[in-house]
């Protein structure tokens, strides 16, 4: 889309928004998990494997939507492992999430070779088209939309939608309830394990969005290595944004903005080399997560397997 | 007289502990009946079976004269049981509204409808008289606010049949009171109550009948009007019970406490001190009287280096440790029962004899160098269960399966065997039933005979007039007035801890 009549500011801007995306879908993925009281780091693996299966699932039917769904349905079965291993059987919500981040790299790797047959990336797809031409007609902003895909709009659709959830419905009270005090909600009758299942199994769904939004919303294919770390970025930002949907997706796009940044200040031709770009949105990262974060409050029972009849 | 609930034959068995052993129990109708028991005799395990927490291991039990089986504590509120847990179940960052239709939810379509909500607590609180702000946080309102929107809870729901765990537990005389009336009105509407507790006067004051619980087994229901105060203690702990602290006259030696002017801030950063001055000398009991909040947490933990003060020193022996760690607090000659045996008395996944040497852990028999002597910390164990009559199956089970009283009499045990000087005692008897609270106070007064300096904190006047010999009463961070406990009465130290003044008669 790289359009040579349009201002820097625009580009920095729409480059922002692109890159903001999977990490919002992750983000909030973990907004979602962490607040029930399960901690999902395993966030990465589950994009890796969305990415994967959107690509799968494009080059299947030659419909990018059918890959939108697959990447949906693939997020959310490995996000049901974690759950199934960190609510039933009480694991080490930290090492599952870790198993789950090996294991999305190796599965992935060895499906590239079973299913195209080729090693380290998979074969180009149909992606997901930009609706360019309809929000090109929109007055004023009109320019800036045409640089967004579709995954940009959904995100900012879905940030709305998961805090009127959690703080405007009985559901979303209840999924707090459970992340704060699991023993206060099972005692008026609120089914704890069920509502963590949902809460993960919905965490694996936005990661799943996030990772199909590198494959088929940036590129047209799969590579490993292509969410490099955008999962843990995720959870920094989820983090940072005190574990709520507006502040985790604040964060995302000063993360994003870095990493745009990157891309443009490498024209300016400084004497610094590649690598000092490269590495200014992850030093951005520790940063606030280091220094500006302050104090921030997770849920009281987060990471914490509940119970159920213990004295 | 109706009966709305019978319980036949409940036997429950956890591992290592037959909880409940073939227990009747029943509740009329519009009575309050009280569930009288030595911690771990079962009165919670049984009622957290009739409210679905638990599932019986055998047994029936009835609702109304149907038979039931209740899965969970949805199942329970359906049949109109409601539970007000000794450890209160609200979601501490919630608003009171939030807590209290939590799981049933007033909708205006798919939204909580929040107006609703706030107008429905509102109206319930007012109904029964509670002074309750519905948008209040709960974190922000007193204990004994707290327990009201537990009350309020169990109301929403519909509760016909209002279970109590240890209510008084966490109030204040005043509120204590209060609570009776309230107890008394809702009967009066026609709901039914079950009080569990081991609080002999409480019994006494508030209920028509009381079922005793010992070991998992029923012993007997009485008529409340039938019996007394010494009855029933001796039916609960299965002896004769002595419930006054039998002490001599105090024999106060050198200063081995001493508090100068001590400020510090509270958790929120606001001040929680505002210089006190205090002296425990050996040979005395120095009782500290308050509500809640008013800096004696902060108090206890500015002299055992949890908390480092803003302005002030302590000295201990006249050796100045203000600032000092708790480590070296505690080589200074200091034992100290927390107030909080969960959170700083005992690692509740740590076995017994684990938790017997924590803070001589490190020192020998129990270590050399960098090893650690399982057998003579073994020993040990056995020696502090032995010496205070510890209920446990062994010293290898984790802390957390010892009821209450249990792991309280263990936590003062291993610190009385530190041998400190100075033994800090707060609320030594939060909690736990009068066979363990006898053998506490006991102890802390032979300790005192034998010439150590103890200060003693607790919300409860009777323990503080029982075993003081002086009493300083804390009010807003500071000590408003030192009383010889000879003289004191309640009403006295009632006005000081409200913030009053005693008129002195010149």
């Amino acid at each position: 889309m790289a359009n040579g009549s349009i201002p820097v500011v625009v580009a920095l801007l729409a480059a922002t928004f692109r890159l903001a995306t999977p990490l919002i879908f992750a983000a909030l993925g973990g907004v979602i998990s962490e607040r029930s009281g399960v901690v999902n780091i395993g966030l990465e693996g589950i994009m890796i494997v969305g990415a994967f299966f959107a690509v799968y699932g494009s080059s299947l039917t030659g419909n990018p939507w059918v890959g939108l769904l697959f990447a949906v349905v693939s997020g959310a079965l490995v996000a049901a492992i974690h759950a199934v291993l960190s609510i039933h059987l009480k694991a080490d919500q930290t090492v599952s999430g870790v198993a789950i981040n090996l294991f999305a790299g190796a599965l992935t790797s060895f499906l590239i070779f079973k299913l195209f047959g080729r090693q380290g990336q998979t074969d180009g797809v149909a992606a997901l088209p930009y609706p360019t031409e309809t929000m090109a007609k929109i007055p004023v902003i009109g320019p800036f939309l045409a640089e967004l895909n579709w995954f940009v709009f959904m995100a900012i659709i879905l940030v709305f939608v998961v805090h009127y959830v959690l703080y405007y419905t009985p559901l979303g009270l209840r999924i707090r309830a459970v992340g704060e005090h699991p023993k206060a909600a099972d005692t008026l009758g609120i089914n704890v394990y069920k509502i963590r299942y949902l809460c993960v199994i919905m965490s694996g769904v936005f990661a799943g969005l996030g990772g199909a939004t590198l494959s088929i919303g940036v590129m047209n294919l799969f590579r490993e290595g292509m969410v490099s770390g955008r999962g843990f970025i995720a959870l920094a930002a989820m983090i940072f944004g005190n574990w709520k949907p507006f502040g985790a997706t604040a964060a995302s796009f000063l993360f994003a903005f870095a990493q745009a940044f990157e891309i443009l200040a490498q024209k300016f031709g400084w004497a610094l080399p590649t690598e000092a770009y490269l590495a200014f949105p992850y030093i951005l990262t520790m940063l606030a997560l280091a220094g500006f974060v302050g104090k921030t409050t997770p849920p009281a029972a987060d990471g914490v397997p509940y119970n159920k009849g213990e004295r | 007289m109706q009966k709305v609930v019978e319980m036949k034959g409940i036997t429950k068995v956890f591992p290592g502990v037959k909880a409940n052993d073939d227990v009747n129990f029943e509740l009329l109708k519009g009575e309050i009946h009280v569930l009288l028991g030595e911690n771990g005799a079962g009165k919670t395990t049984l009622m957290n079976i009739l409210y679905g927490l638990y599932q019986p291991d055998a047994g029936e039990i009835y609702v109304n004269g149907q038979k039931v089986n209740i899965k969970s504590p949805g199942d329970a509120i359906k049949l109109g049981i409601g539970m007000v847990h000794q450890h209160f179940m609200l979601v501490h960052n919630f608003t009171v509204a939030e807590n209290i239709v939590l799981g049933s939810e007033p909708k205006k379509g798919i939204k909580i409808d929040m107006q609703k909500a706030i107008k429905d607590t509102k109206e319930l609180a007012d109904r029964y008289g509670f002074k309750i702000d519905p948008n209040a946080v709960i974190e922000d309102i007193t204990v004994g606010q707290q327990q009201k929107v537990e009350i309020l809870k169990a109301l929403y729901r519909g509760a016909d049949i209002l279970i109590l765990d240890e209510p008084t537990a966490v109030l204040t005389p005043q509120e204590i009171e209060e609570l009776g009336v309230i107890l008394k009105n809702l009967v009066k509407e026609g709901k039914s109550i079950i009080l569990i507790t081991h609080k002999l006067k409480e019994v006494m004051a508030m209920s028509d009948r009381v079922t005793i619980v010992r070991r998992g087994k029923v012993i007997d229901t009485v008529y409340t009007k039938d019996t007394n105060i010494d009855e029933l203690a001796e039916m609960m702990v299965g002896r004769k019970v002595n419930l006054v602290v039998q002490k001599d006259e105090a024999k106060p030696g050198k200063v081995v406490l001493k508090v100068e002017n001590i400020s510090a801030l509270d958790h929120r950063k606001l001040p929680a001190l505002k210089g006190v001055n205090l002296e425990v000398r050996a040979g005395e009991i120095v009782g500290i009287a308050g509500v809640d909040g008013n800096g004696q947490t902060e108090l206890i933990e500015v002299i055992t280096g949890l908390r480092k003060p803003t302005e002030g020193r302590v000295y201990i022996n006249d050796k100045d440790v203000t600032g000092k760690t708790p480590r070296d607090i505690i080589e200074a000659g200091v034992g100290h029962i927390p107030e909080d045996r969960h959170k700083r008395g005992l690692v509740l996944k740590y076995s017994l004899y684990e938790n017997a040497v924590l803070g001589n852990h490190y020192k020998l028999p129990f270590a050399k160098g960098i090893m650690m002597n399982y057998n003579k910390i073994k020993e040990y164990a056995r020696k502090l269960i032995d010496e205070f009559d510890v209920r446990t199956p062994n010293e290898e089970v984790f802390a957390s399966a010892l009821s209450g009283g249990n792991q309280q009499k263990f936590i003062a045990a291993r610190e009385i065997n530190k041998d400190p000087e100075l033994i800090i005692a707060a609320q030594p008897t939060r909690g736990i039933d009068v066979g363990a609270i006898e053998y506490i106070h006991k102890r802390l007064v032979e300790e005192r005979d034998k010439g150590r300096a103890i200060l003693l904190v607790s919300l409860e006047l009777d323990e503080i007039l029982a075993l003081s010999d002086r009493i300083a009463v804390i009010y807003d961070g500071q000590i408003v007035d030192i009383l010889d406990a000879k003289s004191a009465t309640e009403h006295e130290l009632g006005i000081l801890m409200a913030g009053g003044t005693l008129k002195k008669q010149a």
